[in-house]
C-alpha cells in the first residue's frame, strides 16, 4: 500500500518533472520514423511495383525468415542442455561452467564472423597450425554460425534463472496425480519455461532481424544487408526507405506477439508453504557427455574465435599500425563516454515513472525506450539521416547512440529505485524540501550505484556498436568497429585484428559486469 | 544541495569535454571527397600535406554515393575537389555542370584519351580489368578468351566477382556500350545462374582465389601486386581476355574541381601534386597503376602502355557516363 500512499501524497504538479523529460525523449527518438514514411510514400506506383515487387525482395524475405529461424533452432539446441547441465544435473563447477556459457556475449557477432571467416581457407589460422585448410564459411552457414554462438548466452541466461527457479513441490504433485515423467515435462516444465523462451526468443528475432555486420561479413543477402547495399552503393532514398520499413514490421509485429503471448501467463505460489528447490540429478554413465558438451561448447563459441584474433593479430602487426589504432580507440571512447552519460542522466525519469507512478500512460511512456531499442539500428539510423538530411556529426551519432542505448541503462537504474523507499521522499518533504529537492536530496544518493552500472554498461555497448557508427559519422571519423568492419570487408584480417582484439577486451568487461549484476 | 552529483560531474564533465574536443578540432582546410579508398591514396595524401603545409580533409566513401551526394549538394557542397574510381562517375558529374574548367597547364600534362573532352576532369592513373585466377586449379590453355565464356557450365560456382564495386560498374556500362543492353542484360543473368559469388570489394576476390574458394575472377589488375608484394609466391595469377574484349576495360581514376569551392588555388595545387612525377611514380610503383603522364619510371609487373592499348576495347570514356542506365540493369537482373 506504500506506492498508493505516495501516490495521494505527492502534489500533480511534480509528475512534470518527470513526464516532461520521458515525452521529449519519446519523440526525439520515435520522430525521424515519420520521415522514413514520408520519403518511403514519396513515390510513384509504378516504381513501387517495379522494385517492391519482384522475385529479389521475395528472396530476401526468405532469407531473413531462414536465417532467424535457422538460429533460434541452433540456440535451442546450443543452450538448452547447457542451461540444464548448469543448474540440475549433477556434474561439478557449475559455476565456472556458467560463466563459460555466458561469454560469448564477449564476442559481438561482427568479430565472430571476422573470426569463423580468418579460420578457414588455405591461408586461414586453421591451416597454418595444421597444415590442412578448412573450407571456409560463408553464406547462409557462416552467418548462421556466427550469430547463433553471439546470441545464445541470451537463451542460456534467460533459461537458467527459470530453471533455478522452478518449484520441485509442482512436479511432485504432478506425479502424484498419476502423471507420467514425460507428462510431467509436458504439462508442468515447460510451461514454466514459457517466458524464459519468449523474453530469450524476442531479444534473439531482434538481434538477427538488426543484425548488419555478420551478414555484410558473409555475404548472407538477408533485408538490413539489402538496406545497406541500397544507401551505400545506389543511394536510393526510397528504395531504403521502404526496406527499413519492412525490417521495423518485422520487429514491431514481434514486440506485439511478445506481449500478448505473456499476457495468460501466471506464475506464483497462490497459496501458503515455500517453493522447494530440486537437489542436483545425477548423470551416471552420461556425466563425461555432459562435460564434453559443455566444454565443446566453450570450445566452439569462446576459445577458437579467440585464439584465431590473437593468432591472426601476433602473425603480421606492425608499429605502423598503432596510429590508426589510436585514433580509432579515441573516436569510440569519444562516441561511448557522452552516450553513457547522458543515458545515465536520461534514463531517471522512465526508470522512475516505471517504478513510482503506475497508469496506463505511464506504462506506455517507460516502454518507449524498449520500443526505440527494438527499432534495428540500421533502419534507425537512415531515419535519423533523412531527419537532418543526410549531414552526418559526431553529435549526431552520440544522439543516435544515446536514444537507442537507454533501454540497457533502464535495469540497473530501475532496481536502486526499487530500494530506494518513497517514504524518504516523504520524510524530505515533510522536512520543507521541494519536489526536485527531496529528489536529489533522499533518492538521488541511493541512485549514484545503479546510475554508474548504467553507465558502465551503456559505454561498453557503445564501444562495440557498429550499424549506428557506420551511418552517422562523419567521413574521417574512425571507430574501433568500423575498423574491424571495414578491413574485414578488404579480407585484410592481419590488419584487422588489433582492432578486433581491442572489441574483444571491452565487451570482456561489458559480460563481467553482466556476470557480477546477476550474481549480485 | 547538489553534493554527491556534483562529485560525478566533477571528473565526467573534463572527460567528456577532452574526447568530443579531440573529434571536432579540425583546421579549416580542403575538403576532397574521395572515391578511392584510404588505404590506396592516404599515403600521397599525407606527402602532400608534408610538402605543401596544406591540411587535407577527406571524405571516403565509395565513388557512386560520392557522385551522387555531390549531384544533391550541388552548388551548395562544401567539398573542392572529387577524385573519383572510375570515368562514368566523372562523366555523371561533369554533365550535371558541377566542375569548373581546369586551366590548360595541369590538361596539358595528360594525353587526350586521359581527360575530359571539355577539360572538366583530368586521369590521375589507370586501371585495367583482368582475370585472375588460381594457377593451381587452372592451367593457363585452359582459360577463357572472352569475358562472355565464363558463362559456360565449365565454370560454375567457380567464378567470383564484386557487382556492387564501382569499377565493376564501369565495366557493366562499358560493356552495354559495347555490345548493347540486351546482350549486357543476358550476360548478368547468366553469370548469376552459373552460380558467380558475390564479393563485396576485389581484394577479398583475390584472396578468395588463394583460399581456395573460387578459381577466377573479375578484380582491377593492381589488387594481386599488393598481394604479391609481401609474398611472391602467392598463389594468384591474373592475365588479359583476347584483344579487345570488353573483359580487358581500362578505366581511369580522375579528379575534378568543384564550382562550389571557395580556394581554388589550393585545390588546383593539390591537382597539380597528383600529376606530378613523385604522385605518378607512387600510383606506379606502390599502387601498381598505369601511369597518365610522360617520364615514369615503368613497373615491371605492367605490359609497357603502349601493348596494353592494342588489347584494350576501344571507346571513349566520356561515353560511359550512364550511371542510372547501369543501376535501372543490375535492379531488373537481381543483383541489387
Amino acid at each position: 500500500m506504500v506506492i498508493r500512499k505516495q501516490h495521494t501524497f505527492l502534489n500533480v504538479g511534480q509528475r512534470e518533472y518527470f513526464f516532461i523529460p520521458a515525452l521529449i525523449v519519446g519523440v526525439c527518438g520515435l520522430f525521424p520514423l515519420f520521415y522514413l514514411i514520408a520519403k518511403a510514400i514519396d513515390v510513384e506506383g509504378s516504381y513501387l511495383i517495379e522494385n517492391l515487387f519482384r522475385s529479389r525482395n521475395a528472396k530476401l524475405f526468405l532469407n531473413t525468415f531462414l536465417l532467424t529461424i535457422g538460429v533460434l533452432i541452433l540456440d535451442i539446441l546450443l543452450a538448452v542442455p547447457a542451461a540444464w547441465l548448469t543448474t540440475h544435473a549433477e556434474i561439478r563447477g557449475k559455476r565456472i561452467f556458467s560463466v563459460l556459457c555466458t561469454l560469448p556475449l564477449a564476442i559481438p557477432g561482427y568479430v565472430m564472423a571476422y573470426a569463423l571467416l580468418g579460420l578457414g581457407g588455405n591461408n586461414g589460422i586453421f591451416s597454418a597450425l595444421f597444415g590442412k585448410s578448412l573450407p571456409r564459411i560463408s553464406g547462409y552457414w557462416g552467418a548462421l554460425l556466427a550469430l547463433s554462438f553471439y546470441t545464445s548466452p541470451y537463451l542460456f541466461l534467460n533459461l537458467r534463472s527459470a530453471l533455478l527457479g522452478l518449484d520441485q513441490s509442482l512436479e511432485e504433485s504432478a506425479r502424484s496425480l498419476g502423471h507420467r515423467q514425460r507428462s510431467v515435462l509436458i504439462r508442468v516444465i515447460l510451461p514454466q519455461l514459457r517466458p524464459a523462451f519468449y523474453a530469450a526468443g524476442l531479444l534473439i528475432c531482434l538481434h538477427v532481424l538488426g543484425d548488419f555486420g555478420v551478414v555484410s561479413l558473409m555475404r548472407f543477402e538477408t533485408f538490413s544487408y539489402a538496406l545497406y547495399v541500397e544507401y551505400d552503393f545506389v543511394f536510393d532514398h526510397h528504395y531504403a526507405s521502404w526496406l527499413a520499413l519492412i525490417l521495423i514490421t518485422f520487429t514491431g509485429c514481434l514486440l506485439f506477439l511478445e506481449t500478448h503471448l505473456l499476457k495468460s501467463v501466471t506464475l506464483y505460489r497462490a497459496g501458503h508453504g515455500v517453493s522447494r528447490h530440486r537437489s542436483s540429478i545425477p548423470l551416471g554413465k552420461w556425466k563425461s557427455v555432459g562435460y564434453i558438451f559443455l566444454s565443446l561448447l566453450f570450445i566452439a563459441t569462446v576459445a577458437i574465435p579467440a585464439i584465431t584474433i590473437l593468432l591472426w593479430m601476433f602473425r603480421a602487426f606492425e608499429t605502423s599500425a598503432l596510429n590508426g589504432l589510436l585514433e580509432a580507440l579515441v573516436g569510440s571512447v569519444g562516441v561511448a563516454i557522452p552516450t553513457a552519460v547522458c543515458c545515465a542522466i536520461l534514463v531517471v525519469p522512465f526508470a522512475y515513472i516505471g517504478v513510482r507512478y503506475s497508469s496506463r500512460f505511464s506504462n506506455m511512456i517507460a516502454r518507449i525506450p524498449y520500443v526505440i531499442y527494438a527499432i534495428p539500428p540500421l533502419a534507425f539510423a537512415l531515419a535519423i539521416i533523412l531527419f537532418v538530411g543526410s549531414r552526418q556529426t559526431i553529435l549526431l551519432l552520440i544522439c543516435a547512440c544515446i536514444l537507442h542505448f537507454l533501454a540497457e541503462a533502464i535495469g540497473p537504474v530501475r532496481s536502486s529505485l526499487y530500494q530506494a523507499s518513497p517514504n524518504l521522499e516523504e520524510a524530505a518533504r515533510s522536512l520543507g524540501c521541494s519536489p526536485v529537492q527531496a529528489f536529489f536530496r533522499s533518492v538521488f544518493p541511493l541512485l549514484i550505484r545503479g546510475l554508474l552500472t548504467a553507465m558502465a554498461l551503456v559505454f561498453l555497448a557503445t564501444m562495440k556498436e557498429l550499424p549506428l557508427a557506420l551511418l552517422l559519422r562523419p567521413a574521417e571519423y574512425e571507430t574501433l568497429a568500423v575498423n574491424v568492419w571495414d578491413y574485414t570487408s578488404e579480407a585484410m584480417y592481419s590488419q584487422a585484428a588489433p582492432y578486433a582484439f581491442l572489441i574483444l577486451l571491452f565487451s570482456a568487461l561489458f559480460v563481467g559486469l553482466l556476470i557480477r549484476k546477476e550474481e549480485a | 544541495m547538489f553534493n554527491n552529483q556534483s562529485i560525478q560531474f566533477k571528473y565526467f564533465l573534463p572527460i567528456l569535454l577532452l574526447f568530443t574536443l579531440i573529434g571536432y578540432v579540425r583546421a579549416d582546410s580542403l575538403l576532397l571527397y574521395s572515391g578511392r579508398s584510404k588505404s590506396l591514396v592516404d599515403p600521397i595524401i599525407q606527402q602532400f600535406e608534408k610538402e605543401t603545409g596544406i591540411e587535407v580533409k577527406v571524405s571516403y566513401a565509395n565513388t557512386t554515393q560520392l557522385a551522387n551526394k555531390l549531384m544533391t549538394e550541388g552548388e551548395k557542397s562544401s567539398a573542392s575537389l572529387f577524385w573519383a574510381q572510375d570515368a562514368g562517375a566523372l562523366g555523371a558529374v561533369s554533365k550535371k555542370g558541377l566542375f569548373a574548367q581546369l586551366p590548360e597547364s595541369i590538361l596539358a600534362k595528360v594525353p587526350k584519351t586521359f581527360r575530359h573532352s571539355d577539360g572538366m576532369w583530368v586521369a590521375t592513373s589507370g586501371r585495367a580489368r583482368v582475370i585472375a585466377y588460381s594457377p593451381d586449379r587452372v592451367s593457363v590453355e585452359a582459360l577463357p578468351k572472352s569475358v562472355f565464356e565464363l558463362t559456360q557450365p565449365k565454370w560454375k560456382d567457380k567464378v567470383g566477382w564484386a557487382p556492387l564495386n564501382a569499377s565493376f560498374k564501369a565495366f557493366v556500362t562499358a560493356m552495354r556500350v559495347q555490345v548493347g543492353e540486351e546482350r549486357a542484360e543476358k550476360w548478368l543473368r547468366d553469370m548469376q545462374a552459373n552460380g558467380a559469388k558475390t564479393y563485396p570489394k576485389n581484394t577479398p576476390i583475390i584472396e578468395a582465389l588463394a583460399a581456395g574458394e573460387i578459381d577466377l575472377g573479375l578484380p582491377n589488375h593492381y589488387y594481386l601486386y599488393r598481394f604479391k608484394k609481401g609474398n611472391s609466391n602467392y598463389p594468384v595469377q591474373q592475365t588479359f581476355f583476347k584483344a579487345n574484349d570488353v573483359g580487358n576495360l581500362v578505366n581511369v581514376a580522375g579528379v575534378g574541381l568543384l564550382k562550389s569551392s571557395d580556394n581554388r588555388e589550393t585545390a588546383l595545387k593539390f591537382i597539380e601534386y597528383l600529376l606530378s612525377s613523385k604522385a605518378q611514380q607512387y600510383f606506379v610503383s606502390e599502387v601498381f597503376e598505369y601511369p597518365v603522364t610522360e617520364g615514369v619510371i615503368p613497373n615491371t609487373n605492367l605490359l609497357p602502355l603502349d601493348e596494353l592499348l592494342k588489347i584494350v576495347p576501344t571507346f571513349d570514356l566520356n561515353e560511359m557516363d550512364d550511371l542510372e542506365g547501369t543501376i535501372k540493369l543490375l535492379r531488373r537482373v537481381g543483383i541489387i
